[in-house]
């Protein structure tokens, strides 16, 4: 089978994206007034775009399922956003970005693509500060940066643990002032449930409106997918309860091609599962790795008394803890990319080594006294205090640390009530991003013409496993920089097209197959509520799909999504009607597309018969238990075809060529 | 824990709404408060009922979708945090909680406990922003210095999550905090400088417009305040405003 052409331009890594920039048609102002374009989503890829867009002149109609754009999950993103400013002179260069964003995707994805993130990275910090987003800032009045896993040089950006609070609303600061123009106009609660294809091409969407229940058409010129990633299909994961695939799964069902659907981020920095009452879980931002040391006892006894409450982490003498980061890996310590850093969690949990007191015992110390002790000592000289009793040096060192942590330390103490300024905080692995995602070309546009996926929507840039910092950057490339332009090398066709009429035979067809959907799930009366099949995806996902798959697993997976699927179609109860404010429907509609997309999910992992980032194989292992690739038979992109089932589905493959790195092993020792 | 619960139940906008009473069983403390209600919840479906609608998403206290007034306080008791951040530790097995939706005329009802506040968003339309455009030409972040403490007290006022609390906890329902947090930040930084004028007029009379009541004082905002923003800010507010009013 022939290769899916990724529309990669010609020439040197480096010129690629000017002259592309350079060649592509544009669309006069007053045309641009003539289209539409649909963005569904408003987080910091759909944000920034539905801004841009509509600068330039386009007629934006933006989409999301929140009371107000301002509260997409991009808001929670906590450490940083990446750029190569090098501001801090340690060597930092848009190649060194391109390269430890490609060697910390494991060789898995797409060379120009990464290139060009690497290249528009600087502008975003300049746009962002010029929109007023307050940046942390050093005394000097200049931008401070900090370090994230798996590099060493310090570009992340930040604002306190808050960035992707202040990029978001920075980014919706924009839309505001696009929304006071009428340039943007803006669907608030409102939940895109199919795509309309007018031959061939996007051509506009069916929503629901969440208050009354409405269903309604839209349409545009070309429809833009920045809805966010799937990690709910986990059930428990990090993103947002509301985070979903379905504007995602609908275009795929349309014929978007789905890619790489195995590769998962599985956050090594998560407040551990407490009790099968639990919705959600929460992070701990990566950024905490720069001063916490993470361990675990070194002796099984000290392990399982700590977990039984009779020795505590701090009576535990320092000859007698396993910093085991520090240990396996003692380049990068406890700044190890978080593929790597999860699964050496894991690993000595499953030894029996871990700490926490539930039915599993999984977690681990995340530890910050050396920190504290360290910059309380510094403290003590700039301030002139000769001979600083213990006291007063933990009293400096926990000050700077609250400077810099302060909220995270807070919401921790919140959620499991220990005070981490005294005692370990307890950590495990959570699902948290999702690599994979619509298969887009290097035009982000999708296998559907006009259909356009941005942000973690898509797959495009971090391969196999994201690197800190990175989601940020990508999700604001792509709607400030890199969607503006190639969107208007296509629409420079439509210049001519005209108001495109919604009452045509192809929104009447997707208008019935949206509703009927709807009146069977009412309808259904079942006996069991959507959390209770949504729980059970979970676990059928984390025990068998989680941080490390086997084919056996992954077989039975796949065999247990479908029939849990079934028995969802035959038992679930949806309460209410479909013409109101109704949250168990909206909930069923989203938990029904995971019930599809877990199975293609399983069964791209089991078809990968490798290990690479975020996708771990048993079977494929070094002997020091590091993931094993196999580049001779899986240096592709996986894309999946719908064809009516998700085990029917087509893979079609995206051949990955290095022209300008070297495939290594990922080392990180 | 055991646990009643008196929960306004409401149908829809033009709906009368009232209290009704629940009981819910075995709630762990560990659990947050928006778990106890997914549990009360379930427990309603499988009784064939219908669930209580409220507001949620990230479960983080960072989106400010989450409201409600519990025991007559937005967010509960506790301090600087949101509801999807407090936990049932902090009652006692039990208790009678009373929940509520935010009320004031600016945020009317959608259903039972969830309101509109899209009052916000129009403030915001009226002059939260720079009027600064895309392009990848903006001059370089380092050339604009911002004295650190400004740019520190910048960020606190942009740390607002425009949850509505500080309008629910107000008598008069005033938004003056809210709307202070946005001038404020601006305020601070040079590049919000150049439209200062223009802003606070135009975002003052866009909160004025949608009926939210005036600022006497009284400071129950900054209690309630899930991210602590500070009084200072409307103080600053209203120096910018005077200024931009003698102009």
């Amino acid at each position: 089978m022939a290769s899916l052409d990724s529309k990669t331009p010609q020439g040197a890594l480096a010129d690629k994206w000017t002259n592309y920039k350079n060649n592509i048609r544009l669309v006069n102002p007053a045309n641009k007034r003539k289209i539409d374009v649909i963005i569904v989503g408003t987080g910091l890829a759909g944000g920034s775009a539905a801004a841009t867009l509509a600068e330039l002149g386009y007629n934006v109609k933006a989409f999301c399922y929140q009371d107000s754009p301002r509260r997409a999950h991009s808001i929670a993103a906590q450490g940083g956003i990446n750029a190569a400013k090098n501001y801090q002179g340690d060597g930092d260069s848009v190649y060194r970005l391109f390269y430890d964003t490609i060697k910390g995707g494991d060789y898995r994805s797409r060379e120009a693509n990464v290139y060009r993130l690497a290249e528009v990275s600087a502008n975003i910090i300049d746009q962002c500060v010029a929109q007023g987003v307050p940046f942390a800032r050093d005394y000097g009045g200049l931008l401070d940066n900090r370090s994230f896993g798996g590099v060493l040089v310090s570009r992340t950006f930040y604002a306190k643990g808050q960035t992707g609070q202040q990029l978001l609303l920075g980014a919706y600061s924009a839309m505001n002032r696009q929304i006071a123009k009428g340039k943007i106009t803006m669907y608030n609660r409102h939940e895109m449930l199919d795509v309309v294809l007018v031959n061939g091409k996007a051509r506009g969407i069916i929503a629901r409106n969440l208050i009354t229940g409405e269903i309604e058409r839209h349409s545009a010129h070309a429809v833009v997918i920045a809805s966010g990633g799937y990690g709910n299909v986990f059930f428990l994961s990090t993103n947002a309860m509301g985070s979903n695939a379905t504007a995602a799964w609908k275009i795929h069902k349309r014929g978007a091609y789905f890619a790489n659907p195995c590769y998962t981020q599985i956050h090594p920095t998560c407040i551990p599962v407490h009790g099968d009452q639990q919705s959600k879980l929460t992070l701990m931002s990566e950024s905490l790795r720069n001063d916490g040391r993470i361990w675990v006892p070194k002796k099984l006894e000290d392990a399982k008394a700590v977990r039984e409450g009779k020795l505590k982490p701090t009576d535990i003498a320092e000859e007698d803890r396993d910093y085991y980061l520090e240990r396996r890996y003692p380049s990068f310590g406890n700044l190890v990319p978080r593929d790597v850093a999860s699964r050496a969690a894991k690993e000595r949990c499953d030894a029996g080594f871990g700490i926490i007191n539930n039915s599993t015992n999984e977690g681990v110390f995340l530890d910050f006294s050396s920190a504290i002790e360290r910059y309380g000592k510094e403290q003590a000289h700039i301030q002139g205090v000769h001979n600083p009793s213990r006291e007063k040096i933990l009293q400096l060192g926990e000050e700077v640390v609250a400077s810099k942590y302060g909220n995270l330390f807070d919401m921790y103490q919140q959620i499991t009530d220990d005070n981490p300024y005294k005692t370990p905080m307890k950590i495990y692995p959570a699902v948290h991003y999702t690599m994979g995602g619509i298969w887009v070309d290097y035009n982000l546009m999708t296998t559907v013409p006009g259909l356009y996926a941005i942000g973690e929507a898509n797959f495009s840039d971090h391969g196999a496993n994201r690197l800190g910092a990175s989601a940020l950057m990508q999700g604001l490339a792509d709607g400030y920089f890199v969607l503006p332009y190639t969107i208007g090398d296509y629409l420079a066709d439509d210049i001519r097209t005209g108001p495109i009429p919604t009452n045509t035979p192809e929104f009447d067809a997707a208008e019935k197959h949206v509703t009927d959907r709807i009146s069977q799930l009412i309808n259904n009366n079942g006996k069991h509520s959507v959390d209770y099949f949504h729980k059970k995806l979970g676990h059928i996902m984390w025990n068998k799909v989680g941080m490390a798959r086997n084919a056996q697993g992954l077989s039975e997976a796949i065999h247990e999504i479908a029939e849990l699927r079934e028995q969802f179609w035959k038992e679930v109860r949806v309460p209410g009607v479909p013409n109101e404010f109704n949250q168990e429907l909206e909930k069923a509609g989203r938990v029904a597309d995971f019930l599809e997309l877990g199975e293609l999910f399983a069964r791209d992992a089991l078809e990968r018969n490798e290990s690479c980032g975020g996708h771990f194989r048993e079977e494929y292992r070094t002997e020091e238990g590091e993931a094993r690739r196999d580049d001779e038979h899986f240096t592709y992109v996986a894309a999946w075809e719908y064809t009516g089932k998700p085990s029917e589905a087509i893979l079609h493959k995206e051949d990955l060529k290095f022209d300008n790195v070297e495939l290594k092993t990922r080392s990180y020792k | 824990m055991n646990l009643t619960l008196q929960i306004w139940r409401q149908k829809n906008a033009d709906a009368k709404g009232a209290m009704e009473t629940y009981k819910v069983e075995n709630i762990s403390p560990d659990s947050s408060f928006l778990e106890m209600l997914d549990i009360l919840n379930d427990q309603l479906i499988n009784e064939g009922k219908e669930p209580v609608a409220f507001d949620h998403d990230c479960r983080e206290g960072i989106c400010g979708m989450c409201s409600l007034q519990i025991n007559g306080e937005p967010h509960g008791p506790g301090r600087a945090i949101t509801t999807c951040q407090l936990h049932m530790r902090k009652f006692k097995d039990g208790d009678t909680i009373y929940i509520e939706p935010f009320r004031a005329k600016a945020f009317p009802v959608i259903k039972d406990l969830v309101v509109d506040r899209s009052a916000f968003d129009r403030i915001q339309h009226a002059g939260g922003y720079i009027s600064v455009n895309t392009s990848g030409n903006t001059q370089d972040a380092n050339a604009i210095p911002v004295e650190k403490e400004k740019a520190d007290k910048a960020f606190d006022a942009a740390t607002c999550i425009g949850c509505g609390a500080c309008v629910a906890a107000c008598k008069n329902a005033s938004a003056m905090l809210f709307t202070s947090a946005k001038v404020s930040q601006f305020a601070l930084l040079p590049q919000g400088r150049i439209e200062a004028t223009e802003r606070v007029l135009n975002m003052v009379k866009q909160m004025d417009l949608e009926g939210f009541g005036n600022c006497t004082n009284t400071g129950a905002c900054e209690i309630e305040c899930p991210k602590g923003i500070s009084l200072e800010n409307i103080a600053r507010m209203n120096r910018e405003y005077l200024k931009a009013s003698v102009k």
